[in-house]
């Protein structure tokens, strides 16, 4: 079973995507800013991280630039899923390492066609 | 409505557009027709059918454009496509290299996503720039969908489906909650309202034909005779591309499928050049 980390500081939009990856297969774990999913990441790298942008302490964009530079770091899928929905933060995302982007809302059709794009569907 | 209402409305929608209407629900019906009842001022489903039968060409036309399937999405089917990238283009970019030419019909195009779909890889390989004249033709039945192509504008969800995000980061500009495909990808295409039951007199030498889950909505006879239509325009060393649950066996002599699975197709006793085997 792939594992998939849920980052974001909306508790409900955790337990939204969580719900969505579980009945997709995936077994979820979450965490609430990028600090907290750092730590998660050294004591168990997940194959994917589901990464919102704007959260406290740690952006999505300067977690996802300290994990890639951790251990195992580069393994992870990881998948922006946020509010900001321009050119400018795609590019800026997929230049940082990110491998897909989702702009919220998002729905279940939308997080299995991007499951797709990054094979992991 | 009425068990005859719905025979005529399927013989009316097989007349005109080929399509088999099969066993719909009432409320499926009348679900697909209520845009059409408002626009035209109609207060039910039996008071449409009642105008319709007095044979006015507008309504019927209007409602023969509801009653077709317009979904789609960006890379629809995506091995078809990365098979037209990885192995029918680089083909055919060989077999068109005296004359740098090619002629690309997108046969129902919905609302663009197929042709600009198309337009990306061929963007992507920089054949513009690289001096190859492109004509890429789009057609559907339903002029309101080929209006929506035209305008290239698409929604968050449209976006998000089938598009990589860096697709969608090169191609498209984001403006008031909707995506805009970017204005040198809609200038490759060009888009025209056609019914597949209509001559393809204004077609020729066609070098690839993407008619993808079309002939699925067809009986046998209509599509064995848009088979043989496409035959026609097709170049003899064309490909055709059609929907993964959609074949030409059984009905055309004139095509071979090149694969199980993706749906190409080229004219039949062709020997395949080397690189579209794969």
């Amino acid at each position: 079973m792939k594992s998939c980390l849920v980052v974001d500081d909306s508790r409900v939009i955790r337990k939204v995507a969580c719900r969505i990856l579980l009945d997709l297969g995936f077994e979820t774990s979450e965490a609430e800013d990028g600090g907290t999913a750092l730590e998660a990441c050294r004591r168990h790298m997940p194959d994917m991280i589901l990464l919102d942008w704007c959260m406290p302490n740690m952006t999505g964009i300067e977690f996802l630039r300290a994990l890639r530079r951790e251990r195992d770091g580069e393994r992870p899928i990881v998948v922006f899923c946020t509010t900001e929905n321009d050119v400018a933060h795609i590019t800026e995302a997929l230049g940082a390492g990110a491998n897909e982007y989702i702009m919220k809302p998002f729905d279940r059709a939308i997080i299995q066609a991007k499951l797709v794009e990054v094979g992991l569907a | 409505m009425e068990q005859a209402d719905i025979i005529y409305l399927a013989r009316m929608l097989r007349r005109r557009s080929g399509l088999l209407l099969g066993q719909p629900k009432t409320h499926a019906i009348e679900s697909r027709l209520a845009p059409v009842m408002r626009r035209f001022g109609f207060k039910d489903v039996d008071a449409l059918i009642r105008e319709l039968r007095h044979g006015r060409d507008a309504l019927a036309r209007a409602v023969t454009e509801a009653m077709t399937t317009n979904e789609s999405s960006f890379f629809r089917d995506r091995a078809a496509f990365e098979r037209f990238r990885d192995a029918v283009l680089p083909a055919l970019l060989m077999q068109r290299a005296a004359t740098r030419r090619l002629r690309i019909w997108s046969a129902a195009c919905a609302a663009g996503q197929e042709p600009y779909s198309i337009a990306m890889i061929l963007h992507d390989r920089k054949l513009l720039a690289e001096g190859w004249t492109i004509d890429l033709i789009a057609t559907d039945l339903n002029s309101e969908m080929i209006a929506r192509a035209e305008l290239g504008v698409y929604s968050h969800f449209e976006v998000q489906r089938g598009l990589p995000a860096r697709s969608l980061a090169a191609h498209f500009n984001q403006a008031g909650g909707v995506w805009r495909i970017n204005e040198s990808l809609r200038r490759m295409v060009t888009f025209r309202q056609f019914n597949l039951l209509d001559s393809f007199g204004w077609l020729d030498d066609i070098d690839v034909v993407f008619c993808r889950n079309v002939l699925m909505y067809f009986d046998p006879k209509t599509k064995a005779h848009v088979l043989d239509k496409i035959g026609e325009v097709l170049a003899p060393d064309g490909y055709l591309l059609l929907g993964p649950v959609e074949t030409s066996q059984g009905l055309s002599n004139d095509f071979a499928p090149t694969d199980a699975t993706c749906g190409v197709h080229v004219k039949a006793g062709r020997a395949l050049p080397r690189v579209a085997m794969g």
